[in-house]
């Protein structure tokens, strides 16, 4: 009993972070039809920034509860900044071409922007542990886990609801929703698609970088972590269908239970366990979990 | 058209500051002896540069420059290699096996390197060794740890300076033994490669060996770079073993163990760490008393206290603030072992020796290091063993310590010439009959 417990726990608190992820991910699939390579990147570059300002102010000897402010505020630097100047300084030439021409573009960005790191902040390892530990423990069972790990989930049931009444309930998400639907019609009917996009675009990127920032605590931030994670994310939005934001949470959730219930049941078959799922997704639901069908446009 | 003859004479001016370049160089080599250029490849890049990559570079240069200038104690004051100033060409390790292959292509072929000194990752390395074996090129890997090597394969060109991983296990075992008399649990997490698959098979075996009906609560696999061990470590405390093992290195150590303290993962179950010398260095704070904690050898702390370690240690301090870690020490066995085969081969009477008069010398040869003596006993005279040690962590005053260090010699933690680790083992660690 104890055992499946910590394997819906450990897989839930697994899931939040991959979900965090993600979401940037397919949000920006889903409206720009970008599949951005450089997230993992800018995922790398939020834990960067994070260890950064943090660790800035836990030398300064301020107040360390203040460091979880500075993780987010690492993630709005990172948005506000390099987002938009990826989106109008970059992505904004490319609309309209194939996505395989996006994929190479965004794959030279995500190369650009790990060198861009390398050259910041060096090839050395940056630990900001502090705010890992910093609020105590919670007994589950048998097990103690940080309480930290309810802030990640907290973190990534807030990014989920604010998205779904982001998109549903306003008056930009309704926008969004036309650009979607139809990009040309939209524009024509005095949208501003630009915007839109620039707006989505920052907030994809803001989504990556939180998603760092929040994992900049649990380990050594060191050139290439997002590498592994942006491949894990990949897995994510494919079985849950590429730009469906139910999808990404429900891929989450999948990946992260099967994960979980992997390692602790059949750990030698781990490796192996998330791409099995994604082949079974697939097999059945070629486009994934929530994508419908499409007649194919001559 | 246009284009054409634009991008041709670009080329033509290129290959034209080529052929200057190359008519500038020879006389400025011919004026003193020829340098003797060895190719080091390292993490530069990627999770294990900082930790690992980085420091064996630094220890490489370090190294490097005293020895040209003439400033290393004995045995080693003779300036450069055989009097041959040695030039580093670095290389980067990140980027996979494939990769690694072709550059050391390049490097032997088109860099025309005098030797090849590298790999951390046992992939990399055992995909490297037959290309060594084709190209005849001498290659001395100073860090990888699979025991599949030299006793897969024979190979001429081929060197490792260091222990393989076997030690590293097999003392482990006999740590635990010797400071947990009542230990019965063991798990284990370890990565999912050569390398973590050989560290845990032999420590599992080393235990059923000294501590018969031991049990495995778990063995932990998760894939190389993972970063994300929530799950593992709660599979891991779930069985309330005595000890944890672990092989982990470079950023998937440091993350098990950012991950696991708080938790108190390495408090209930002590954990054994094989590479964990290269975390104490900035994690050391984090390490909870009584972690037993590995080097790889008679490496950084528990290095011995002879001239050599003194002036390594020194000079890489004054250099890079911070001690140098056991991948240091490993590549400094690396070149001083070329030194001295090459100083050796000198010494039977070939002025300049040939890469075959390098290499009949360094077969099975006895020399000294930062790291105490080192003998080149197995793989026929191709693989290095050397003492290793274990101890405990324990903070004293804000500062990690060790305590209840203990030293076993080669011939203990080493299986003897002609005997496969594995089979070692399992017989009790004597040859099988």
């Amino acid at each position: 009993m104890s055992t499946i417990l910590a394997v819906l726990v450990d897989g839930v608190i697994y899931a939040s972070w991959l979900f965090i992820i993600a979401a940037g991910l397919t949000l920006i699939y889903g409206v720009m039809r970008i599949l951005n390579m450089a997230h993992g990147s800018l995922y790398a570059l939020g834990a960067y920034v994070a260890a950064s300002l943090a660790g800035a102010w836990l030398r300064a000897g301020w107040a360390p509860m203040g460091s979880y402010a500075m993780l987010v505020l690492a993630a709005l630097v990172v948005a506000l900044v390099v987002g938009p100047l990826i989106e109008r300084g970059l992505l904004r030439f490319c609309y309209g071409r194939d996505e395989v021409v996006l994929v190479l573009v965004t794959y030279a960005l995500f190369l650009i922007i790990e060198d861009v790191i390398k050259l910041g902040w060096g090839v050395e390892s940056y630990f900001i542990y502090e705010p890992y530990g910093l609020l105590g423990n919670v007994e589950i069972g048998a097990l103690s886990y940080p309480l930290y790990s309810a802030v990640l989930v907290g973190a990534a049931v807030l990014v989920g609801v604010g998205l779904r009444f982001g998109i549903y309930g306003t008056r930009f998400g309704k926008l969004l929703v036309a650009v979607i639907h139809d990009r040309e019609v939209s524009a024509a009917m005095g949208i501003n698609v630009n915007r839109v996009y620039l707006v989505t675009f920052t907030l994809g990127t803001f989504l990556a970088a939180v998603g760092g920032a929040l994992t900049a605590p649990t380990v050594s931030v060191v050139p290439g972590m997002g590498v592994e994670t942006i491949v894990l994310a990949f897995a994510v939005v494919v079985i849950g269908g590429l730009g469906s934001m139910q999808g990404a949470a429900l891929g989450a959730l999948i990946v992260g239970l099967v994960r979980s219930a992997a390692v602790h049941f059949f750990p030698q078959v781990e490796l192996f366990s998330i791409y099995l799922v994604m082949a079974l997704v697939l097999a059945v639901r070629p486009r994934g979990l929530f994508v419908a069908a499409e007649a194919r446009k001559i | 058209m246009k284009q054409t003859s634009k991008s041709r004479s670009r080329i033509t001016r290129l290959a034209a500051v080529v052929a200057g370049a190359a008519l500038l160089l020879p006389p400025a080599a011919r004026a003193e002896e020829p340098k003797f250029r060895i190719g080091v490849v390292t993490f530069l890049s990627g999770a294990a540069a900082g930790p690992f990559g980085v420091p064996a570079r630094n220890g490489a240069e370090v190294l490097a420059e005293a020895i040209n200038g003439g400033k290393l104690p004995a045995p080693y004051a003779k300036p450069g290699i055989g009097g041959r100033p040695i030039e580093l060409v670095f290389l980067d390790e990140a980027g996979g096996t494939t990769k690694q292959v072709s550059e050391f292509r390049d490097l032997v072929q088109r860099q025309k390197v005098d030797a090849v000194i590298g790999y951390i990752s046992s992939g990399d390395c055992l995909a490297v060794a037959p290309v060594a074996e084709e190209l005849k090129a001498l290659t001395i890997f100073f860090d990888c740890g699979t025991p599949r090597i030299f006793e897969d394969a024979a190979y001429k060109y081929v060197f490792r300076t260091s222990s393989h991983a076997a030690m590293d296990n097999v003392a482990a075992a006999l740590y635990v033994t010797e400071m947990m008399p009542k230990a019965k649990k063991i798990a284990g997490i370890n990565q999912n490669y050569a390398w973590g698959q050989d560290s845990w098979s032999d420590f599992e075996a080393s235990m059923q060996v000294l501590r018969p009906g031991v049990s495995v609560t778990t063995s932990q696999m998760p894939k190389l770079l993972a970063g994300q061990y929530g799950a593992e470590i709660s599979a891991l405390m779930a069985g309330s073993p005595d000890v944890i093992h672990s092989s982990f290195w470079g950023g998937d150590l440091d993350a098990f163990v950012l991950q696991a303290v708080p938790r108190g993962a390495l408090k209930k179950s002590t954990a054994v760490l094989t590479c964990g010398e290269t975390a104490t260095h900035k994690l050391g704070g984090q390490i909870p008393d009584g972690t037993m904690i590995g080097a790889r050898g008679p490496h950084g702390a528990y290095a011995p206290d002879n001239e050599l370690n003194k002036f390594f240690r020194t000079a890489y301090q004054d250099r890079f603030v911070l001690s140098p870690n056991y991948p240091a020490y490993h590549m400094s066995q690396s070149i001083l072992g070329l030194k001295a085969a090459y100083e050796k081969a000198q010494g039977a009477g070939a002025a300049a020796p040939t890469q075959d008069q390098i290499i009949a010398a360094f077969e099975g040869l006895t020399f000294e290091t930062p790291s105490g003596t080192i003998k080149m006993a197995l793989g026929k005279g191709h693989q290095a063993v050397e003492e290793t040690v274990y101890g405990q962590a324990k903070m004293v005053k804000g500062k990690l310590t060790f305590v209840n260090v203990k030293r076993y010699p080669a011939e203990k933690v080493n299986p003897p010439e002609g005997v496969k680790s594995a089979d070692w083992i399992k017989a009790g660690f004597k040859a099988p009959k």
